[in-house]
């Protein structure tokens, strides 16, 4: 008897609380991308759908990557947008991605999309790295502005210079396959050998080398366009440098996890990724974005910018992820003291 | 405690029939100690099987603790870590003596205000001292001339920060060790004719031993488990809490991340068995014929440690007000003209304003449901007839926390609540996860300080209300929970700033929704939003001091009002 009269009204509310949130279908999204872009692409999105809602899980390319492939077993994820298209071919690899032809994929640049007939991935933009070099602490310091890769060599940069770690910024990786598909892998290494005598610190983000070069914390920050224009349009003392020997890059990009709760609505989501007022948005930030003609110039940022990217195989990056990590780790990873 | 007292009542014992509300208690007490194995002792056995567990669940043996020994950075990790709290230890014992010295053996009119600010750093959360170190020894630091050719990036910074944090720790338990001195034995050793200096050496430091050597096994234990300090001011200098981070966060991977958080148990395991050891060997240093010591007149000795004082407290208004001072700032240190903008935090990673409202929400439900859980245990297993074997699992169980870090207890929930075939996975990233990590990591000071005021009570109240047939909760709530108001809020207090500040505990078990205020200042100044990272810390230590003053201020009007009993 007693029990009963608990377990009714229990059920009745368990009922209500199941009805509200059916009401709108929540998506689970994980994402790389930065905080201040987030915003806009969800209202656009929400507008367009008011009957999707998006719960961002946001972090780091590295740690996206490592949290997906650590829930292999029971994806929490419905769909995974903003993330580095090196990471998402890790996923396709071990099968976790579900293939799916979003409305319009055919007109977007095909160097943006997955190769494969029905693609695992869909890109939306294309960043890549950018030294952010301050003006003001160069003229204190004496210093002058490096142009090249190699000029980061040069003694008087000792403990000037800050980058991502590899492992955890997807902006990190990217350098380090630059380097290593720039320099070939034995002289890729050598190189990073060199230029770890005189790097500060490594970094989580990709962000905040450029935002301690902003405040002048360390002198010169490697990091990526988008972060540099922003912060230099915000008034810090930053000249944007490409070095010259070519700039590491990867795409930006959506896919649907297999084995997604709400395949109905992921698959809105992907198509708006895909179209073109979403790609309008991302030119808001970014210099190249999959859907052609829709680029504009920026100010901060050459005309040239896609021609100065390295010819590098994002196939490649991925396949050896776990490979060329698990060598940079054992090589630079808190093996050092800091420098002086 | 008080169980034994009971059953003089009783002398039947287990003959007699309980009668319905002692069977209440009775379930209760089981009840309570199931949450306690559910929420404590099931976490932490779930880190030893993770540890002999390969990334797939496959049973490896001891494969994960030896691939781990044979890795070099993890070798440097641990001497790093070992070192840097000896180095803390080095620097935080003295002045923490001096200044509990000055404040129960001196005649400074100062010391109410001395012991208010060294108090403070209570109520920041560890990452708040490394921003401020990078503010003023940072390479745009104001002080980075006071460094010479060293950078802050490291050793220096992680200890400098770590004393800071660890200072009110280790002056508590200093300042009470002192607190207790035999005034007899000072007039001996005057008598004998010893010397200001040796009635030092060999009274006052013997007696203060013990005090010294669990004021050093604490600092050292938090030290060596802390990783807020070192993941800001850090540099490229590896420490085993960082490295745990990296494994299980970074990497996920979990096998490895329990057996570092094996290895960071290590020292807290050692540090409270040499306690408990002492504790038993250990005299009390009262007894009925002490007579409570009386510092004289002595100009030289006030002056010396009013210097001293002052000068600590310097050092701490320092690491608290660089940071906040900081958060006010436009553009460190470009443009130092006063905005709010770093207070804009959804322009930011790590959450936004959500963070800090989930913050407060998360220690208002841990003070509620904590203090709560803690008076009615403490409550029911010393003056109810509770069966022996929950009762006597409660007591080794509610022990356990404090040999327990906050990043091993955070590890151990993730374990356990994340395996999709736990019973209570549903749990998972959920805020009632949260709040019982929050309860259990801080339970043994709480149950303590209420099993402390619960022993002051007689026992006879109880065994009055059963003879005039009232059930025990009549007793309870009429009698021993007035009385025991003062300890509760003591409890409550601690657990509000403590859940406001905690990182450790917290940092494997949050989630986009329930991200909190101390996760949120990391995350920020992971992205080099050093700013508003300053500026959520300062709401943090704004917020815990605002708890701190109304709990006081209606401690100060129970006291008035409801206590009168105490000094009729």
């Amino acid at each position: 008897m007693q029990v009963r009269h608990i377990l009714k009204p229990l059920a009745t509310l368990v009922a209500l609380l199941a009805g509200v949130a059916h009401a709108n279908t929540t998506l689970t999204v994980y994402t790389a991308l930065e905080a201040d872009q987030l915003k806009a692409y969800q209202a656009q999105f929400e507008a367009e759908n008011p009957d999707v809602k998006i719960k961002w899980v946001r972090d780091s390319t590295g740690i996206i990557t490592a949290k997906l492939l650590a829930e292999k077993a029971a994806p929490q994820a419905d769909v995974v947008m903003g993330v580095a298209a090196s990471s998402l071919l890790v996923l396709a690899q071990e099968g976790m991605l579900q293939p799916y032809a979003p409305k319009g994929v055919e007109k977007l640049s095909k160097q943006y999309v997955d190769t494969a007939k029905v693609p695992s991935w869909v890109g939306m933009d294309v960043w890549g790295a950018t030294l952010c070099f301050n003006t003001v602490e160069a003229a204190k310091q004496g210093i002058k502005k490096p142009e090249s890769w190699r000029d980061l060599l040069k003694p008087e940069y000792k403990g000037k210079i800050v980058m991502p770690n590899p492992a955890s910024s997807g902006t990190g990786y990217f350098d380090v396959t630059a380097w290593l598909t720039l320099f070939g892998e034995k002289e890729g290494w050598a190189y990073m050998d060199k230029l770890h005598d005189n790097i500060a610190q490594y970094t989580h983000s990709g962000s905040k080398p450029c935002k301690q070069a902003a405040a002048g914390e360390f002198p010169i920050g490697i990091s990526f366009e988008y972060r540099a224009a922003k912060l230099k349009e915000g008034g810090a003392p930053l000249d944007l440098v490409f070095p010259k020997e070519g700039l590491g890059w990867d795409v930006e990009a959506t896919a649907i996890m297999k084995g997604a709760k709400n395949l109905e609505a992921a698959r809105k989501l992907a198509d708006w990724s895909a179209s073109r007022s979403a790609n309008e948005l991302y030119e808001k930030n970014f210099a190249i974005v999959a859907y052609p003609g829709v680029a504009k110039p920026n100010g901060f940022i050459p005309a040239n910018y896609e021609q100065l990217l390295v010819k590098q195989d994002l196939s490649w990056s991925a396949k050896h992820r776990d490979r060329i990590l698990a060598e940079w780790t054992r090589r630079y990873d808190g093996k050092s003291e800091p420098k002086k | 405690m008080m169980a034994w007292a009971w059953q003089r009542f009783h002398p039947v014992g287990l003959n007699i029939r309980r009668s319905a509300d002692e069977q209440l208690a009775v379930a209760l007490v089981w009840l309570l100690a199931a949450l306690l194995l559910v929420f404590l002792a099931w976490p932490l056995a779930s880190i030893l099987i993770k540890a002999v567990e390969a990334r797939d669940g496959s049973f490896v043996g001891l494969d994960n603790l030896l691939a781990l020994l044979t890795e070099p950075r993890l070798l440097e990790a641990s001497w790093n870590s070992i070192r840097l709290a000896l180095m803390t230890l080095a620097l935080v014992l003295p002045m923490a003596l001096a200044f509990a010295f000055a404040l129960t053996r001196s005649r400074l009119w100062e010391r109410p205000v001395f012991r208010l600010i060294a108090l403070a750093p209570l109520l920041a959360p560890s990452l708040m001292p490394a921003i401020s170190l990078v503010y003023l020894f940072g390479n745009q630091g104001v002080l980075k001339d006071w460094l010479g050719d060293s950078s802050i990036y490291g050793p220096l910074g992680i200890v400098l920060g770590e004393v800071f944090y660890t200072f009110p720790h280790a002056l508590l338990i200093l300042a009470t060790a002192l607190s207790v001195a035999d005034a007899r034995l000072y007039e001996a050793a005057e008598v004998l004719g010893a010397s200001k200096l040796r009635r030092f050496m060999t009274v006052t430091l013997p007696n203060a031993r013990y005090g010294l050597l669990s004021a050093g096994m604490v600092v050292f234990t938090l030290v060596v488990t802390d990783f807020g300090v070192p993941k800001v001011i850090g540099g490229q200098t590896n420490v085993l809490a960082l490295e745990a981070y990296k494994q299980v966060i970074g990497q996920q991977n979990f096998g490895k991340g329990a057996v570092i958080g094996l290895l960071l148990l290590l020292p807290a395991v050692l540090s409270f068995s040499v306690e408990r050891w002492l504790a038993r060997s250990h005299g009390a240093a009262m007894s009925g014929r002490s007579v409570s010591y009386q510092p004289g007149r002595n100009h030289v000795r006030d002056v010396l440690l009013g210097v001293c004082c002052s000068g600590i407290c310097l050092f701490l208004l320092a690491m608290l007000g660089v940071a906040i001072a900081a958060a006010f700032m436009k553009l460190w240190p470009y443009d130092l003209s006063f905005t709010l903008d770093h207070f804009d935090f959804d322009q930011v990673d790590g959450g936004g304003w959500l963070a800090f409202y989930n913050s407060l929400k998360l220690a208002a439900l841990t003070t509620l449901v904590g203090t709560a859980v803690v008076f009615f245990t403490a409550y029911l297993i010393s003056k109810t007839p509770a069966p022996r074997l929950p009762a006597n699992l409660i007591r080794s169980l509610v022990l356990l926390p404090m040999a327990v870090p906050g990043l091993v207890l955070g590890l151990g929930y993730i374990f356990c609540f994340n395996d999709p075939a736990h019973p209570l996975h549903g749990l998972y990233g959920s805020m009632t996860i949260l709040v019982a990590a929050t309860v259990a990591h801080f339970y043994t000071t709480a149950h303590l300080t209420v099993a402390t005021s619960l022993r002051q009570i007689d026992a006879e109240i109880e065994a009055v209300a059963r003879s005039l047939r009232r059930p025990w909760w009549t007793a309870c709530l009429r009698v021993t929970l007035p009385i025991s108001l003062p300890a509760l809020l003591d409890v409550a207090r601690y657990l509000f700033v403590s859940s406001m500040t905690t990182v450790s505990c917290v940092i494997f078990l949050y989630t986009p929704d329930t991200v909190l205020a101390s996760v949120a200042v990391l995350n920020m100044d992971d992205a080099g939003d050093t700013a508003p990272a300053a500026a959520m810390a300062s709401l943090i230590v704004a917020s815990s001091l605002l708890a701190t003053l109304l709990i006081n201020l209606l401690g100060w009007w129970l006291n008035r009002h409801a206590q009168a009993w105490r000094t009729a």
